[in-house]
């Protein structure tokens, strides 16, 4: 198989990086060949970060360019257009309904963009969720990213994969049974 | 084998102890940090620390070298330009125990304020260099840089990228092997570097250097991957990855472990296998203008740029014409520039310089470079760790000829003044510089992720240690008139300001309130609120820069989510329309 390409991109502290811990996971037990590539250092302060994930048989670069990702989660939907470059044209995108104010938007210094998810949503073929609203229904904001997940593991389509198995082997068990709902809304959401 | 998921930071640690290292010390910086915050783990088997800056970590392993056991320093590339002094020399006097210093460059400067490429510190200083491609490269060439190092008697410099350091890949684990040197035997000849003994092991370096050339033939981290004879690629790090992707299934690989002394027999014979001959490497044409010097005909810079980090689709593009196809969208995301945490104690500090003040602030490197960002915009220079209060030292002399009558702060953090902060305090004293130095101290190295600092009061092993009191360094240099300031307090920041001015003895100011990221500090934590019939929408509060606080439908807002409660944009609101709830 050809090696396939995810990135996943929000702002500093929405939990990006431990969601693609997460695929990691899986795509190991499930056999592949992985390598992940994480943004550090000033991204920690409120700025844009992405992380990429690549699996296959063999994989050569940790790192794709533009036009090269086959999947695209946005944690953040400003950051969804921000990367859109990074799709392939026939490439999918999971957009989390979610807006989050940058310094400069929030000091009124420039206008945070209309029309994120229209233009997305006009170019890719995007699964549009509201992950922050689900995981406030299920009564804790911070479960938004295993949302986002589940959401994700609907578009990647890797049935092979037990994907609750995995969630199981990661996350702490006080928040299990959480983030097993967690995941299951954001499956249910991705196939409406 | 079991598959382990490692970063080649983690990895380098993991390749380390595998190889028996028992002293380790470092200085943190991105992209080399987490090497040495996954050290402690084999803490039962080996010794690590921070120490104070890379030239004294450089020092501490190099002279455990000396001691006899092997021994790591890691640090960010341009923490090798304040290590050089000791690793020059350590080239000329060799080792005992295996010495290893990892070098980090940052290709594309994500976190850094040049993309210097270090593999010219390794040919400048006559010393191996050791360039991993992945995790598991990571782990397999720290021993055979140990192996090197010993067996060669010179310090090795095992170079990394940030996509090498922070990037993922599957690894296998072998056991520690334990390493030990004959009994110590005081040596001067060898190790004291007077000018005789210098001038004798010039042509003993050059000596080691050729026969570690020789070996580079057959060393077993110089890989030859024969495959077609049409073309034929010579390549190393990361770069190899990105070439792998790139190049025909049917090219013949050259790939390089050991690219300090290169092996030019071994690279004349493949380019004598293939028709035409790349050179592909990320950064400086380091290996293809010495190839090209060894009249071996070959294509590389003139084609792959030496700016900023490549990628397969970068390169792909450079050599080949082939543009990535993507989509241009009608929407364009704005900036998300980094900013100073809600909470942040540096925010008061600059804030108060700021407020339209005649000023100059000489900066440093830390979370508080970014106090030179709108709307706070209070930093005039930023050079170099340390560099904040010389800098200002000679901007204050350089207005003192010109006639100019702007007031100089040098802006340090606490980490920075362990670092090299104290010398340049040290020259202001000693050379009656008009300058008002000023350590921003919130108890930790704060930028590169939370490391303890000898001001802090714990090692990297969470024990605890003397915290050294920077007020008692400064009135030991003879400031006779330290101020010890809340910057969260604005009335009591704008006073120790006007105080320093004022002062008719020599003055410093330290700004001390810890990092709200400080897990093992219980902080009290809080809540501002607007009123917003109270609110008169004249945005001074978006002056103070905090994330949490913007304006919606033309007043004040503060997202609760965000806001820790410091009270600043309470401070400045002119109508007290901002107040503040305990607890969160």
């Amino acid at each position: 198989m050809a090696v396939k390409h995810a990135i996943l991109v929000g702002v500093g502290g929405q939990g990006a990086i431990l969601t693609a811990k997460v695929l990691v996971n899986g795509l190991m037990k499930a056999g592949y060949d992985v390598k992940m590539s994480e943004v550090h250092g000033m991204s920690q302060r409120g700025g844009s970060v992405s992380t990429q994930v690549h699996w296959g048989e063999k994989v050569y670069s940790p790192l794709i360019g533009p036009g090269a990702a086959d999947i695209l989660v946005a944690f953040e939907k400003m950051e969804a257009v921000r990367y859109a470059h990074f799709l392939k044209p026939e490439g999918v995108a999971v957009i989390n309904d979610y807006e989050q104010p940058s310094a400069t938007t929030a000091a009124g210094l420039a206008a945070y963009p209309e029309g994120c998810l229209e233009a997305m949503e006009a170019n890719f073929k995007c699964y549009t969720l509201d992950a922050a609203g689900i995981a406030e229904e299920l009564g804790n904001p911070k479960c938004m990213n295993i949302v986002l997940f589940g959401a994700l593991t609907h578009a990647l389509g890797l049935e092979e994969i037990d994907w609750e198995e995995i969630i199981r082997e990661t996350v702490p068990p006080k928040f299990l049974e959480l983030n097993l709902a967690a995941y299951r809304a954001g499956r249910d959401a991705a196939a409406q | 084998m079991e598959k382990h998921l490692l970063s080649g930071n983690e990895a380098i640690a993991r390749g380390a102890y595998e190889a028996g290292v028992k002293v380790c010390s470092a200085y943190p910086g991105t992209p080399s940090t987490e090497i040495f915050e996954s050290l402690p783990q084999y803490g039962g088997e080996l010794y690590c620390e921070w120490a104070p800056n890379e030239k004294v970590a450089t020092e501490v392993a190099y002279g455990a070298s000396i001691g006899g056991v092997r021994s790591l320093c890691a640090m960010k590339h341009v923490g090798l330009n304040v290590a050089a002094d000791p690793l020059f020399t350590a080239a000329y006097n060799g080792v005992r125990g295996g010495f290893v210093i990892v070098t980090a460059d940052d290709p594309s400067m994500h976190s850094s304020q040049n993309e210097q490429d270090n593999r010219y510190y390794a040919k400048s200083a006559k010393v191996a260099l050791v360039e991993p491609s992945d995790s598991q490269e990571c782990i397999d060439f720290m021993k055979e840089a140990y192996h090197i190092s010993e067996a060669f008697d010179m310090p090795v410099i095992f170079r990394t990228t940030t996509n090498i350091s922070h990037s993922k890949s599957l690894v296998s684990f072998s056991d520690r092997e334990e390493h030990s040197c004959e009994p110590y035997v005081r040596n001067q000849r060898k190790f004291n570097c007077s000018p005789a003994n210098a001038y004798r092991n010039h042509p003993k370096v050059e000596a080691n250097l050729k026969a570690l050339a020789e070996y580079g033939a057959t060393c077993p981290i110089n890989r030859l991957e024969l495959r077609g004879s049409k073309i034929g690629v010579v390549t190393a790090s990361i770069a190899y990855q990105y070439a792998r992707d790139v190049f025909p299934e049917d090219t013949s690989f050259l790939k390089l472990g050991l690219t300090n002394p290169l092996p030019m027999d071994l690279i004349r014979d493949f380019a004598a296998k293939v028709d035409k001959l790349y050179v592909i490497e990320e950064l400086e044409g380091f290996m293809e203008e010495q190839i090209k010097a060894a009249g071996i005909p070959c294509v590389g810079k003139e084609l792959v740029s030496n700016l900023y980090e490549l990628n397969p689709e970068r390169l792909r593009e450079m050599l080949f014409g082939v543009k990535p196809v993507t989509k241009e969208l009608p929407v364009k995301a704005v900036p998300r520039p980094p900013v100073l945490c809600p909470g942040c104690p540096h925010r008061g500090f600059f804030y108060t310089m700021s407020k339209g003040r005649d000023f100059v602030i000489a900066g440093d490197i830390g979370c508080y470079t970014l106090g030179g960002a709108a709307p706070l915009d209070a930093m005039d220079t930023c050079v170099c760790m340390g560099g904040g209060f010389s800098i200002a030292m000679g901007m204050s002399k350089a207005f003192a000829a010109t006639g100019e009558k702007k007031k100089i702060f040098g802006v340090v953090g606490d980490s920075t003044f362990f670092h090299s902060g104290m010398t340049g305090a040290a020259e202001i004293m000693y050379n009656k510089g008009g300058v008002i130095p000023v350590v921003l101290d919130n108890h930790i190295t704060g930028m590169t992720g939370h490391q303890d600092n000898p001001g802090s009061g714990y090692t990297l092993q969470g024990e605890v240690a003397a915290a050294i009191r920077i007020e008692d360094v400064l009135r030991a240099y003879g400031y006779e008139n330290v101020m010890i300031v809340d910057p969260q307090d604005l009335t009591a920041m704008q006073k120790a300001v006007d105080d320093a001015l004022a002062s008719s003895v020599p003055a410093a100011i330290i700004c001390r309130r810890p990092c709200l990221l400080i897990k093992r500090i219980r902080h009290e934590k809080g809540l501002c609120v607007v009123d917003r019939d109270k609110c008169i929408g004249c945005r001074k509060c978006l002056r103070v820069g905090c994330p949490a606080v913007m304006i919606r439908d033309g007043k004040s807002s503060i997202d609760p989510n965000q806001c820790v409660g410091c009270t600043l944009c309470a401070q400045v609101c002119p109508v007290g329309a901002i107040a503040r709830k305990e607890g969160k």
